[in-house]
């Protein structure tokens, strides 16, 4: 299944990496990193390790629990009031600085993503206990703001001195009455061992306060869909929002770009749930279905192609013709101009090399460009992935559960008494993945990934100098801590967390961005211009004398 | 409108922050610690605060941040974090070699009460700093103070772990920067120079945080304070701190380890500001002005002169960090301008003094905060009871800017969408002239802009 590595592809032995690195580290730490660097070979099952503790000391691109709820899960949504209850800097690094667009209907609706709310904990309140100033700012964020909804993210010390926030939000909800909803979230930074814990915990969160609460029906009864995993980076989610629309397919909720607090407490409303980024957010797409009977596939609205794939399973799984036809005339309609632009980067890009370390899942679906853009993948790896975002979810009953996972919580859901309505018989499921629709499996990056290259979990920063020094790949992906390191080597790095203040790169749109991007990367002067004059001079000299 | 729910009305807030004019102290740390040779920050706690740390330098430098990590889990919250300070200590120099590891707290091992002191200890008993490298620390708590403390704690450590004092006193004068550009430590090295006088600067974030493209990434880049320097620092006859919030504690701390005296005066920003650096770096130097430096106050005179029009009683909004606000405040006093309303979430009474001293008969009806409440929503309501003409801070400021049609300049920690911070100096006559330029630029801009058509000037 797995394709052979590109030979036109000039490269060293890709083993020899794994060896210079390696021979770098203490041994006690070599041995560990040895089983998180492997070379791929789908076929022969191997086992990559991920999701453990980063060693202390190495430098990481990884982030915190905190990071993956409040500034990945929950930043997103519009119209809650996050209150970060604890010293200032988690509120203030979380500001604004994830991209997550969003479009308010109206003028006058409520809008939150401009402000910062915290507790600005002092030392009086690590010492007396914060929860009293935390009810207070509650007080205070109602009196200003009259919000539907105030959650309440826990930082490290809050864990530490044993304040307790979801009581506190019980105690507000009395206290405000009003409808309010109040719910806070333990994502303290010290949990799992990267934003991933994060990412569990705000889907526990969204399940147990959110999901569920509107059974209102709007809108058309034909279609009905969920996006999960999209946070609208870039305007993502208004370029898939415009794809759904064109197809007639109606858009209930996005979990969570460009989404409000109404959109996630209707979301059961929906007959299908489609899962993009897995890592984040497959969770709810898990409780979903057991709760309220509702199927979830895995798409990547990621390249043009791939996009193209996701309309078509939705075709598939309602199975009318009507829809079905349109979602062809939409795709062949906008493939003209993904064509066109295609056509115009691949003289450019093809043949080129790329790596890709960042997230979840995005160091997976970008593949898919790069793949339109006849480039190779010479290496990959997540940041916070688990072994079934590499190897499929096949393995997950495989996965050893260690203190760290065990550490965060995981809830039990069951059918709902009244609403658990199974949008397809099991007969219907079974012909459907008969026509090869799959329910509930996500292959993972390794399927997708050529025989031979390098797969890389949690790269150090050692490592990506080793990369970059021994095979100098023609654009390097990954993220704000990592791009001008990459680019004082002379290699031009690809932000995909913020899309280096670009895109949207979801869809077809987004993929003709993509492909314009890329161009402009293959195409950019100044890196030819790195050695000045006299000593390129040198150089020739020196050739002379030899 | 972007920030749709700011009105003017005011309620009392007592545990509230909304859109804070300050972060944690450890970024300061991280910063301050980029300013040594061959150092390497690290960050003793979870994962997250070094990555949000390294990010938010990052974004605003567009330049490599290299910083560590002690990963915290779960166990080391409860167990203390020892363990992984003494693993990571082995790991720093095995792989990254620096010559020193410069370690500083976060809340979480604040609040465990991990001691840097006997970790540190222990790491050398166990043979894990190798001979000729260094471990240095300091604490820096983020719920107590701000960025610029933690900033300050840092540059005390290196007092506290590298000045040293020999029976011989050199004629140096050491210049303890607070929290400034790179482009700003290398215009107070020129000037140095051009004064003829010879000093240390620490930290030095020149070289470090605007290294050039090369082709060559070196973890460690050419520039910053070198170990020796730092360590002759004790030898100096005198120092001159610039900002009390970043560096008066770094000053007495050296006067009590090796006797230097010491004055601390403002970051020289402005005319003013300058004119008493200069006349500092003269007197403890012991050495004459050029007349160089006299032109250059002179350009900046006859630039200002010629523009005062555009400058004479407008009201301006700032939020920023003391150290650079107080003589930034009185830079626009000497521009005829009326500073109206002025925030910094930095705790400290300096900064309440000196507003109060510089404004209350110039400025009578001025409104300026600091610490706790002080914040970006309090500053954005003034402005909505009664606009400037004028908005000065980090790049956050745009949102205000915007939704206010407020002429808008760049300037503090952080600026992230646009470049130039790092280019051009804020300090001295030379940086005075460059902020003269900015400010018109973007006053001169908005009335292009928003003015009647009739009324568009082609020579202004």
């Amino acid at each position: 299944m797995s394709k052979e590595i590109d030979t036109t592809v000039k490269v060293e032995d890709l083993s020899t990496f794994k060896e210079t690195v390696l021979a770098k580290y203490p041994k006690k730490i070599a041995k560990k990193r040895e089983k998180s660097i492997l070379i791929n070979d789908f076929d022969a099952n191997p086992q990559i390790q991920a999701n453990v503790r980063t060693i202390p000391g190495i430098i990481t691109q990884r982030g915190c629990a905190y990071a993956g709820c409040k500034g990945v899960v929950l930043g997103p949504t519009r119209d809650i009031v996050n209150i970060t209850h604890g010293p200032i800097g988690c509120g203030f690094y979380s500001w604004l600085t994830r991209r997550n667009q969003t479009k308010p209907e109206n003028p006058d609706d409520p809008n939150y993503m401009t402000y910062c709310f915290s507790t600005d904990m002092q030392d009086s309140n690590i010492v007396f206990g914060g929860e009293e100033k935390l009810k207070q700012a509650i007080r205070e964020a109602y009196e200003l703001f009259h919000p539907k909804a105030i959650a309440i993210f826990s930082t490290c010390p809050v864990g530490l001195i044993g304040d307790d926030v979801h009581r506190v939000a019980r105690q507000m909800v009395e206290e405000i009455g009003d409808g309010i909803n109040i719910f806070g979230f333990s994502c303290e930074g010290y949990r799992g061992v990267s934003q991933s814990a994060g990412h569990h915990i705000a889907n526990n969160g969204l399940f147990k306060n959110l999901i569920g609460r509107d059974d209102e029906v709007r809108g058309s009864l034909k279609y009905r869909v969920n996006l999960l995993g999209e946070y609208n980076i870039g305007g993502d989610a208004f370029e898939l929002e415009r794809i759904f629309e064109a197809c007639g397919i109606n858009l209930i909720a996005t979990f969570s770009g460009n989404s409000t607090i109404q959109k996630f407490e209707n979301a059961h409303t929906a007959d299908l749930n489609m899962v993009m980024c897995h890592r984040s957010i497959n969770y709810v797409a898990g409780m979903m279905e057991t709760t309220f009977g509702i199927p979830w596939i895995k798409v990547q609205p990621i390249g043009a192609e791939s996009t193209a794939k996701m309309l078509r399973k939705i075709g598939q799984y309602f199975g009318e013709q009507e829809l079905i036809d349109r979602i062809e005339k939409v795709i062949a309609e906008e493939m003209v101009e993904v064509k066109i632009a295609q056509a115009k980067a691949l003289v450019k890009t093809k043949g080129k090399m790329a790596m890709l370390f960042v997230g979840g899942s995005r160091a997976h679906h970008y593949q898919n460009l790069f793949e339109e853009l006849g480039m190779t993948t010479l290496s990959a790896g997540y940041e916070f992935g688990h072994r079934d975002d590499y190897e499929g979810r096949s393995v997950i009953p495989t996965i050893q559960i260690d203190a760290d996972s065990r550490n965060i919580e995981e809830i039990t859901v069951t059918k709902d008494e009244t609403r658990y309505n199974p949008r397809k018989t099991e007969e219907e499921l079974k012909a459907l993945a008969a026509e090869g629709m799959e329910f509930n499996e996500y292959e993972g990056l390794m399927a997708q990934m050529q025989k031979g290259s390098l797969v890389i979990d949690d790269l150090s920063h050692y490592e990506m100098e080793k990369l970059i020094e021994i095979y100098h790949p023609d654009v390097f992906c990954a993220g704000i801590k990592e791009k001008y390191a990459v680019q004082k080597m002379g290699v031009p790095l690809k932000q995909l967390h913020s899309y280096d203040y670009g895109g949207p790169y979801a869809g077809f749109k987004g993929a003709i961005n993509f492909y314009n991007d890329i161009e402009m990367i293959a195409c950019t002067g100044i890196w030819k211009e790195l050695k000045a004059p006299w000593e390129r001079e040198s150089i020739v000299e020196a050739e002379y004398v030899y | 409108m972007l920030l749709r729910h700011t009105t003017a009305k005011e309620v009392d807030r007592k545990a509230l922050t909304v859109n804070p004019a300050k972060t944690c102290q450890p970024v300061g740390a991280m910063y301050a610690a980029l300013g040594l040779h061959g150092c390497l920050p690290h960050s003793h706690g979870s994962q997250g605060c070094c990555a949000y740390h390294r990010s938010a330098l990052t974004r605003h430098f567009k330049e490599p941040v290299v910083a560590s990590t002690s990963s915290f889990s779960e166990g080391s919250s409860v167990f203390g974090g020892s363990a992984n300070l003494l693993t990571a200590i082995e790991t720093i120099f095995t792989v990254y070699e620096p010559d020193v590891i410069a370690v500083h707290t976060t809340c979480l091992s604040e609040t465990i009460g991990d001691d840097l002191n006997q970790i540190v200890s222990k790491a050398k008993e166990d043979g894990k700093i190798p001979d000729g490298k260094r471990v240095i620390y300091c604490n820096t708590p983020s719920y107590v103070g701000s960025h610029i403390t933690g900033y300050s704690n840092q540059v005390a450590a290196f007092i506290k772990f590298f000045s040293t004092s020999t029976p011989k006193k050199r004629n140096v004068i050491n210049l303890i920067a607070g929290w400034m550009e790179p482009s700003d430590m290398r215009e107070l090295k020129r000037i140095a120079k051009v004064m003829e006088t010879r000093t240390i600067l620490f930290p030095d974030m020149s070289g470090v945080m605007d290294s050039p493209l090369t082709g060559k990434y070196d973890i460690y880049p050419k520039g910053g304070t070198t170990v020796d320097e730092m360590i002759a620092t004790g030898d100096s006859k005198f120092s001159i701190g610039m900002g009390t919030y970043c560096t008066q504690d770094a000053c007495i701390k050296l006067e009590n380890k090796c006797k230097v005296k010491f004055e601390v005066m403002e970051i020289p920003i402005g005319l003013k500001a300058t004119d008493r650096f200069i006349m500092s770096l003269s007197r403890h130097g012991n050495v004459p002005v050029p007349d160089s430096i006299t032109d250059e106050r002179g350009r900046l005179l006859d630039l200002i002169a010629d523009n005062s029009k555009y400058f004479y009683d407008k009201r301006v909004a700032l939020f920023g960090d003391p150290d650079t606000l107080i003589p930034l405040v009185e830079f626009l006093l000497t521009l005829d301008m009326k500073p109206v309303y002025i925030v910094t979430g930095t705790p400290g009474k300096h900064f309440d003094e000196a507003m109060t001293e510089m404004l209350k008969e110039r400025v009578p009806e001025a409104k300026f905060r600091s610490g706790e409440g002080a914040d970006m929503f309090r500053l954005h309501q003034w402005i909505k009871q009664e606009s400037v003409d004028l908005l000065i801070g980090n790049s956050y400021g745009k949102y205000i800017a915007r939704d206010e049609n407020i002429p808008f300049v760049r300037f503090g920690f952080p600026v992230v969408d646009r470049p130039g911070s790092n280019s051009f100096p804020h300090v001295g006559y030379v940086g005075a002239i460059n902020w003269v330029t900015k400010l018109l630029d973007v006053i001169l801009d908005h009335q292009d802009r928003t003015c009647a058509e009739e009324k568009v000037e082609l020579v202004m």
